[in-house]
């Protein structure tokens, strides 16, 4: 990209004949997309909330607390971590990113051996968190979630006991005497948004892979560019940053 | 990078590709012949929706008569030739379906932006042809599937064309919900990746690929409304998907978004709870309302551009004509909870609704004072894509101040699901849509098929539809008035409504006729693409770049060089010109920018007023300088 623009264009910006962002047009329609699934998912977290917010205050079957849910980490059973793992999982998709802008960056050095490796870790980081994903997702089944039930309402003794927890507690709910049916939506939709937040990671690693196929051959040597590396960086980021959108609404809040 | 992207599509039209049946016909990448796919395909769907609304129409006029057609068609739908009730109401749905997604939208945009997009823009094609053809080819799948739930034992959809749950998300709550209402959504589904894939190419030719000197300010208005089309359904397919997502969950899946407290007859309380059918109606009508601006926009575009062309004038106000239709794409987004005043929510949110509402009637007065405008004094040529496109502005109008009333909050709970509702969306953006896409078809035939249409059968069409419509719909007024509930299966067991009987023939005559007279206009299209008289280059002696590319349509759209352009789309009787048109690739005296300033022209204009001496010239002349929006 930046090779190119080293060419001085002389038309003005809107007035035809070039590009106004000084971007081609596969690029352009990365952004377009783009824009385009930040409005799917902005529909799901919108239903989520809309949902969410419905049950605020609810006397009988109060939204979870994400922190009580999600506190296990793998080899620590039984120890109240809340929020560990997924904390874990995030700073993976971070860490995928620098790498996908490390490749981006080899790219525009035309260094074919480095955007090969970088890819590669973003690959491989990718994985990893799809890994953490099918973890937490059994994790959570294995407690009793489904489509269409929710255990993670407290009984009031369990719920007092719940208030008091500390860091590194072990804790054990009793799903009999502990347990009452929570929120029904609070796990489908946490299958719903992180499934389809998952779907496009999946789907990011496969084109990914497809892409490092193609470097490895040399396509991109031979096309005198690197631009592809680039759209799908520009994807890649788009999914981790919705991912802190996610973290953001459906665990810390 | 932008200098070596337009090497990479200069080169389209210097090569051959060996092309066969296949390529050329089926899977072709050539954006003119994706256009007449979308078109043909269009057409043929919106018989079917035609032909779906007389049968209902049928019932409504005549019920418990025995019809052999509805027999011969329906089969046991209509056993004895009388309509059932619960496929009634699938016919209604699956007519508003393919009228509003197959054919205005898929058919109006798909077919126009297609063929518009490159040839006026000029460029080779479309950022991405790939793109573009499976755009094609995932709509006609979608047709494909939507049109397969006619053979289901249980019938199409039957939730109404908004589908609202819980109707659409209990798989047993009418036949239709059933089988029926999975195709449906997969229909939709596809129609939303084809949409996306469509409009994503659409938006980056329109930016990226515009010819040398073809600024934003020089753009046909064709292309300003298809460029905003396309944004507005990037924005708000993508809402409806999600929305169909969570709607394929609770009917397949048993999670419950859009359900909660329902009571099944026989079988007591629904298991599913917790969810909301509101935030259904909020999801799909953050999609619904672009969606009726997705169909009018080309609509306008079309018409802005024909009737400039016919009027031999410059479109009134190009620059307020652009700004108005930016305005009107940014309150569509703004505007979605005016379908839902009755379901509860809170006064002071239905009265921002109600009052952003409002606010809409201002651009599309713009758009239709500049229409006027334009054709006031006209030098003007009665072409039938001209009768279409005046129609287009009476509807607009019509349909458009009954929108005043329904955005009412106070009102429309008096007036929701009404006739009134039905007389007011038919017109504006029904029949309104429907001949814009007309006036579009008749003007820019010879551009997709090198042939003229019949300019007699045009003008018999254009009078038997515009007659007819107004005949069905404009009745429909006073129905909702008088508190007619649309979507009704029979009326006359309702002793109130008694009075209507008679009417309701009238309205299903008429809307016979109207079908029937669609006949003269499918004998003229499908006859005239291999028998009508051949085209001149520029039949309507129009300044748009689309008519200097042979019109055989060759690969690459012109067999040289890309034509660079000088001025604006709309340079129609310049004074200083001896023609009546000033294409906007000729080379001029002026640098191509339009200085009101410049001495000469503003003699010319001066004289032209002192020789006139009448007094609506020299207002409208000063309307004119003070506004400056004319250019040229």
């Amino acid at each position: 990209m930046s090779t190119h623009t080293t060419v001085t264009n002389t038309t003005p910006t809107w007035a035809g004949g070039r590009s106004p962002f000084n971007v081609s047009y596969g690029k352009l329609m990365m952004w377009i997309f783009l824009l385009s699934d930040a409005f799917t998912f902005s529909s799901l977290l919108v239903g989520y909330g809309a949902i969410r917010f419905s049950y605020s205050g609810h006397p009988v079957t109060p939204w979870p607390d994400p922190a009580l849910v999600f506190n296990h980490f793998p080899g620590f059973h039984g120890v109240h971590l809340p929020l560990l793992f997924v904390s874990l999982m995030t700073l993976i998709l971070i860490i995928s990113s620098v790498t996908m802008v490390l490749a981006v960056e080899a790219g525009h050095r035309k260094d074919n051996k480095s955007v090969l490796k970088y890819m590669l870790i973003t690959i491989i980081f990718g994985s990893m968190f799809l890994g953490c994903q099918a973890w937490e997702w059994s994790q959570f089944i294995g407690e009793g979630a489904r489509l269409n039930e929710n255990l993670f309402g407290f009984t009031t003794e369990a719920a007092a006991k719940a208030g008091n927890l500390k860091l590194f507690d072990h804790v054990h709910w009793d799903m009999a005497a502990d347990r009452t049916p929570g929120p029904v939506p609070f796990a489908s939709l946490f299958f719903i948004v992180t499934g389809f937040h998952g779907f496009h990671v999946f789907s990011g690693i496969v084109i990914l892979v497809v892409v490092y196929i193609n470097a490895l051959f040399g396509t991109y040597e031979r096309r005198g560019h690197y631009e592809m590396i680039e759209k799908v960086g520009l994807y890649w980021h788009f999914v981790d940053l919705v991912w802190v959108f996610v973290f953001t609404f459906y665990y810390l809040i | 990078m932008s200098t070596a992207a337009h090497a990479d599509h200069g080169s389209h039209g210097d090569h051959h590709h060996k092309e066969t049946f296949i390529s050329k016909y089926v899977f072709s990448m050539d954006h003119k012949m994706i256009a007449r796919q979308f078109l043909i395909t269009g057409i043929i769907m919106g018989c079917i929706g035609v032909f779906l609304s007389v049968l209902f129409r049928l019932q409504l006029a005549w019920p418990e008569t025995q019809f052999g057609i509805l027999k011969m068609f329906l089969g046991s739908f209509a056993a004895d030739g009388v309509l059932s009730p619960e496929y009634y109401m699938a016919l209604v749905t699956i007519h508003g379906t393919i009228m509003v997604f197959y054919v205005l939208t898929a058919g109006l945009s798909g077919t126009f932006s297609n063929l518009l997009i490159p040839l006026q823009c000029g460029s080779r094609d479309m950022a991405s042809p790939f793109m573009n053809m499976l755009s094609y080819w995932f709509f006609f799948l979608s047709s494909v599937v939507l049109l397969s739930s006619f053979f289901v034992s249980t019938g199409p959809a039957s939730a109404g064309w908004t589908v609202y749950p819980p109707l659409s998300a209990l798989p047993k709550a009418v036949p239709g919900s059933g089988l029926g209402m999975t195709l449906w959504l997969t229909a939709i589904a596809l129609f939303i990746v084809s949409a996306l894939l469509g409009g994503i190419n659409y938006i980056s030719t329109v930016l990226n690929m515009r010819t040398k000197g073809m600024s934003m300010n020089r753009l046909p208005l064709t292309i300003w409304a298809f460029l905003l089309t396309a944004i507005l359904g990037l924005l708000s397919f993508p809402v409806l998907l999600g929305a169909a997502l969570l709607l394929i969950f609770d009917r397949s899946f048993g999670t419950s978004f859009y359900l909660s407290d329902i009571w099944l007859p026989g079988e007591g309380a629904y298991a599913n709870v917790g969810g909301s059918p509101i935030l259904y109606q909020h999801l799909f009508w953050f999609l619904g309302h672009p969606e009726v601006y997705i169909i009018i926009m080309p609509a306008l575009g079309i018409t802005s551009e024909v009737i400039a062309t016919n009027a031999r004038k410059p479109i009134f106000g190009y620059t307020a004509m652009i700004i108005s239709l930016i305005g009107i794409a940014v309150l569509s987004f703004l505007v979605w909870g005016h379908h839902m005043f009755i379901t509860g929510m809170n006064p002071f949110l239905g009265t921002m609704f109600m009052f952003i509402t409002l606010i809409i009637a201002v651009p599309s007065a713009v758009k239709t004072f500049n229409y006027l405008a334009t054709l006031w004094r006209g030098n003007l040529k009665f072409t039938p894509g001209m009768m279409f496109a005046i129609g287009l502005v009476s509807f607009f109008v019509s349909g458009g101040l009954t929108g005043l009333f329904l955005a009412n909050a106070a009102l429309d709970i008096a007036m929701h699901d009404t006739y009134f509702v039905v007389a007011h969306f038919h017109l504006v953006m029904g029949s309104s849509a429907i001949f814009g896409m007309f006036a579009g078809i008749y003007h820019w035939y010879p551009r997709m098929f090198g042939r003229r249409l019949n300019e007699s059968l045009g003008h018999l069409h254009f009078w038997l539809t515009f007659v007819s419509a107004y005949l069905v719909f404009f009745p429909m007024h006073f129905m909702g008035l008088a508190g007619v509930p649309r979507r009704y299966y029979m009326f006359t067991v309702i002793p109130e409504f008694e009075i209507w009987a008679d009417v309701n023939v009238m309205i299903t005559i008429a809307a016979i006729v109207g079908s029937v007279a669609q006949i003269i206009f499918l004998w003229n299209f499908f006859s005239n693409i291999f028998r009508g008289e051949k085209s001149e280059q520029n039949p309507w002696k129009s300044n748009t770049l689309e008519w200097t590319a042979p019109l055989e349509g060759i690969h690459g759209n012109w067999p040289g060089a890309i034509p660079t352009v000088y001025r604006g789309a709309y340079e129609y009787s310049r004074p200083d010109r001896e023609e009546d048109y000033y294409p906007q690739h000729i080379p001029g005296d002026d640098d191509g920018v339009y200085h009101p300033e410049s001495e000469q022209k503003a003699t010319i204009r001066k004289e032209t007023v002192e020789v006139s001496k009448d007094k609506e010239i020299v207002y409208f002349t000063a309307l004119r300088s003070i506004f400056g929006l004319n250019k040229g």
